[in-house]
């Protein structure tokens, strides 16, 4: 009976080794350190430690909260714990929830996740990610992510949304295109997801048709424009211009701070230059978009005069009396595409409440931007901002002191509910 | 009861300058550091933004960026045969306190000390013989030569991004430079700041007078400057709240634009504020130290365990450290025996005010370390056969500040309060200029450091006790710098001079320079000095003592470039030798 038994068996074996491996040449080798490092890699282009790493936490445990105009959202737990985190599920769930939005068991994800734009990477890619995910510390930390008020709690409303704003699949390559530029189009499009932030959402908090990366409002910043729009966009940025700013967090023209310093310290400053170059190839690419540059408003305006004598007052003195800066510590104001976007709200902000600049490897000081908000009126910094968006070549809005309040409003909100 | 934490292999007593320079050239090396500070951590934009940085009551008299004398304080007497009493407010000299140390506060003025100033007692006892010397003068060779440590302050002024000009490359003398300093293996990092008025007026008066002025080489820079670490700074926008201040603009060199940005971000490093080092431990043969003891902001007390211990508190606390931890024999003014508290000295500066009427300075046109100088009466520069003294200085027309509370100079005469004052004070404001002399001060059988027998410190620890005057040939020499600069100054026209050399006894209540040295001095022989020559204590081979503790006299400059430059010389030969062979580097 055994050796029957056996007898039967053996072929069975033999017949699963060869599945198996006939399914490890399509499947990478989770096992491999290549694939692991790799892993590492597009996780870190995929910036998965922004939102599933809380600052000063165990890597990847979850709970950070991420405000969304429809609520809270709080990020789960993918470490390899069983109970908690992503230890229990296959790679198939794995994938299906980075790049479909459906999680485990079939729920919806919210595109706070950005599967709208993972799903452009390749199986290959996000299988390496959750190698490596399965090699960092399992933490036993139960999130439950879905903090949203009614009716936006209801996850089946994510049906809706997905037929009306997502377009699943892989990236396809333009074979007009070098290999560079679809590397990099691969990368900006899928891992890096920039349009999450620089491309404008609507009320659903889709993207709006036909405007992509002409820059967005969110969490009270203004992620710029970066077409090639030559007032507000990238137009007269070089590609080394740009791959030394995703490298070392700044530039001729600025110094990243506020959540592109988190981008920059988690994820482009770790990425290769070859990949980096790519990117800022693909960017360079990009038709300009949005506004042509409005009138600048006359500096005989009483706004822009009165900005003038708070600028020559307490501006001047770093970024220089022509707002011409001073590379690597202070953002330079004049012919700056950041200073002259459509919204001033990352402008406001930083007078308002200060700011402090990426630090990297490449470019470790890290200056930062006192805090203004206890010294000057709303009107003041209206004024200010309105000046220096308008003087020596600029052209933008003014800004209201009814911005600037409704952001120091909003400021004290953020202070109040950060935990 | 301390609780003992986990050892370290690096502590640093004290984050300022040589403490930060020390932490990053030790992280350098894979070593974990730890650095214990007795004050709050600083940063530019946070603790002192252009916003506010510039309030001179805050800063200036109320003296923010500095310990509390209720910190902690030092007696003082003129004599062994006085009686010391606690400083209650501090005055001739303001001691730091928190992140960045003096680097914080400091006027920026970035000087190397002259060849001679190295080996001062060979080279005067050889130029005037021994008889010229005061009998109960101490000054000694230091046990380094400027070749010695030129290339370490090239590392600093590097690190600074110093801006000036050479007077001396590789031995050439250059057109306005200083002509008379050492030679320089390549030109400052940046070019000299842009002068004001009056620093142009007195430099073409003193070139009339057939002297070589020069622009002092400044730690506030005249351009951007990148550093070797990729650390940037900014140009100085001469605002004038340079000294007592921390700079908004990034523009000053201090541990916070030079180094720390690189140093926090390092995993093998890390900085404990306000936390107190209250003594050295040894092992039980006191020949090895085994780490600090602190006391922490709550009060709670830590061991820190460590292998190598780095003293780098302010000159006085270093010295108090070593007596209160039993390290090196104290000094004992009564036999001349000892080296712990020996040859404390002091800088001798004086001032020449000139009131103008058909000039305006604009004198808040201000930058800490801006000026013209000559320094034709530094040092050895100038044989002082005829004079009958030793030493000199250097003289020149800075301008660091108008500050309207502490500079509104008036006439002798005028009243010193009331519509009088307010009329001479606006007349005079603009059109006043004040022309400083550096002198040095040299070192005597009876100006020492020891431990106060009556005050203690909030730890019941006893106070550090300084006893200290000025000498006659220290006040010689300044009334002849005085009146050489007097002779400049009248060359400009002045309706009216005023010379203010030092006279009398030292007195701790009015400002005069925070350049306090010695105490623990180096040297080649251990009978007449506490460290080797570099920098490590001759009994306890892991101790390394950093700063303007180890000069066995002071020079006629600001002690900052020659504080670090020591640093690194010593950081150099602990990489090369220490750290492969721990023990002592100079057999004894």
């Amino acid at each position: 009976m055994r050796s029957g038994a056996l007898r039967l068996a053996l072929p069975a074996l033999a017949l699963v080794l060869i599945v198996s491996m006939a399914a490890r040449a399509q499947t990478p080798n989770k096992q491999s350190f290549e694939v692991i490092e790799h892993g590492r890699y597009m996780a870190t282009a995929a910036d998965c430690t922004a939102c599933h790493t809380v600052k000063g936490g165990q890597p990847f445990a979850g709970g950070g909260a991420l405000e969304t105009p429809f609520g809270v959202l709080l990020a789960p737990n993918i470490t390899p714990d069983l109970q908690t985190g992503i230890g229990g599920w296959t790679d198939d769930a794995f994938v299906n929830a980075v790049q479909n939005g459906i999680g485990h068991g079939g729920i919806y994800l919210y595109p706070a996740m950005p599967y709208t734009y993972y799903s452009k990477m390749t199986r290959a890619d996000v299988i390496a990610i959750r190698a490596y995910l399965d090699t960092v510390q399992p933490v036993h930390n139960r999130v439950v992510a879905n903090q949203l008020p009614f009716p936006f709690n209801q996850r089946e409303t994510m049906v809706g949304w997905n037929a009306l704003y997502f377009r699943p699949g892989d990236f396809k390559p333009d074979p007009s295109q070098s290999e560079e530029w679809n590397r990099g189009a691969y990368l900006v499009e899928g891992a890096e997801h920039c349009g999450l932030c620089h491309t404008p959402k609507n009320a659903m908090g889709g993207d709006e048709g036909g405007r992509a990366m002409q820059g967005s409002a969110l969490q009270n910043w203004y992620a710029p424009d970066l077409t090639g729009n030559r007032h507000a966009g990238l137009g007269d940025w070089t590609v080394d211009d740009i791959v030394l700013y995703l490298k070392t967090g700044r530039n001729r023209y600025d110094i990243a701070s506020g959540p592109m310093a988190e981008a920059v310290t988690n994820s482009t400053s770790h990425l290769t230059d070859a990949d980096l170059r790519a990117m800022a190839v693909y960017l360079k690419s990009l038709p300009p978009g949005g506004r042509a540059a409005p009138q600048p408003i006359s500096d005989q305006d009483p706004a822009m005069q009165h900005g003038r004598a708070i600028y020559d007052n307490q501006c001047a003195a770093c970024h220089g009396g022509g707002g011409q800066g001073i590379v690597g510590l202070f953002p330079r104001l004049s012919a700056a595409p950041l200073v002259q976007q459509e919204q001033a709200a990352s402008l406001i902000r930083v007078v308002l409440e200060g700011s402090r600049a990426v630090a990297t490897a490449g470019a470790p000081t890290g200056p930062a931007m006192p805090s203004f908000a206890w010294q000057l009126p709303d009107a003041d910094i209206a004024d200010v901002i309105t000046y220096i968006r308008n003087a020596w070549g600029n052209a933008a809005p003014a800004v209201s002191a009814n911005d600037v309040g409704k952001m120091r409003q909003a400021l004290h909100r953020e202070a109040q509910q950060a935990p | 009861m301390a609780t003992k934490l986990p050892a370290t292999d690096v502590v640093t007593i004290g984050l300022g300058w040589t403490g930060s320079i020390v932490a990053k050239s030790m992280t350098d090396a894979g070593l974990r550091v730890v650095s214990i500070e007795r004050g709050p951590w600083r940063d530019t934009a946070t603790d002192f933004p252009p916003s506010y940085s510039p309030d001179e009551l805050r800063y200036a008299l109320r003296l923010d960026l500095f310990v509390r004398p209720a910190q902690t304080t030092i007696t003082f007497r003129n004599r062994p045969d006085q009686t010391a009493l606690p400083i209650r407010e501090w005055g001739a000299f303001l001691l730091p306190n928190g992140v960045g140390g003096a680097g914080v506060h400091w006027n920026g003025q970035t000087w190397r000390f002259l060849p001679t100033d190295f080996v001062l007692k060979t080279h005067l006892t050889q130029r005037y013989g021994a008889k010229f010397l005061p009998d109960d003068m101490t000054i000694q060779d230091w046990g380094v030569t400027y070749d010695e440590l030129e290339p370490y302050y090239d590392k600093f002024e590097y690190l600074c991004g110093t801006s000036g000009t050479a007077g001396n490359l590789k031995g050439q003398i250059q057109p306005f430079g200083n002509p008379f300093e050492g030679p320089r293996s390549r030109p400052y990092p940046t070019p000299p700041q842009k002068q004001p008025y009056g620093p142009v007026l007195w430099a073409e008066a003193a070139k009339e007078m057939g002297y070589q002025p020069f622009p002092q080489p400044s730690g506030n820079l005249s351009q951007a400057y990148t550093n070797p670490d990729g650390i940037t700074l900014g140009p100085c926008t001469f605002c004038g709240f340079c000294e007592r201040f921390g700079c908004g603009n990034y523009s000053k060199a201090s541990p916070q634009t030079t180094i720390l940005p690189l140093l926090m971000r390092r995993e093998n490093f890390e900085a404990r504020t306000e936390c107190e080092v209250t003594r050295i431990n040894l092992d039980s043969t006191g020949k090895r130290a085994t780490g600090v003891t602190y006391v922490d902001s709550q009060g709670r007390e830590w061991e820190q365990p460590a292998e190598i211990v780095f003293l780098c508190a302010f000159q006085m606390f270093n010295v108090q450290l070593l007596l209160l931890s039993g390290i090196g024999r104290p000094y004992d003014v009564s036999t001349g025996k000892g080296v712990i508290g020996r040859n404390y000295s002091y800088q001798v500066t004086s001032s020449v005010q000139a009131f103008f009427d058909n000039k305006i300075f604009n004198t808040f046109i201000a930058s800490g370390a801006i000026g013209m100088i000559i320094d034709n009466y530094n040092g050895d520069n100038f044989d002082h056969g005829p004079h009958g003294f030793v030493g000199g200085g250097y003289m020149g027309m800075n301008q660091p500040n108008a500050r309207p509370i502490e500079m509104t100079p008036t006439p002798p005469g005028t009243p010193k309060w009331g519509a009088a004052w307010k009329k001479a004070a606006r007349d005079n404001y603009l059109s006043t200029i004040v022309a400083d002399t550096h002198g040095s001060c040299y070192s005597y059988r009876d100006c020492y450091l020891d431990l106060d027998p009556t005050y203690k410190d909030r730890f019941g620890r006893p106070l550090m006790r300084l006893t200290f005057d000025f000498h006659d040939n220290e006040l010689k020499m300044s009334q002849f710098l005085t009146d050489r600069l007097a002779e400049i100054v009248q060359r400009m026209g002045p309706r009216q001079i005023v010379k203010l050399p030092r006279v009398g006894h030292f007195n701790v209540v009015p400002y005069q320079t925070t350049h306090t040295c010695g105490g623990a001095i180096m040297g080649a022989d251990p009978a007449t000095s506490a460290l080797n020559r570099y920098l490590q204590s001759w009994d306890v081979h892991n101790l390394f003592v950093m700063g303007a503790t180890a000069f066995p006299e002071n020079a006629g400059y600001n002690p900052t470039d020659t504080v670090a430059a020591l640093t690194y010389w010593s950081l150099d030969a602990i990489h090369k030798q220490y750290l492969k062979n721990p023990g002592p580097l100079v057999p004894t």
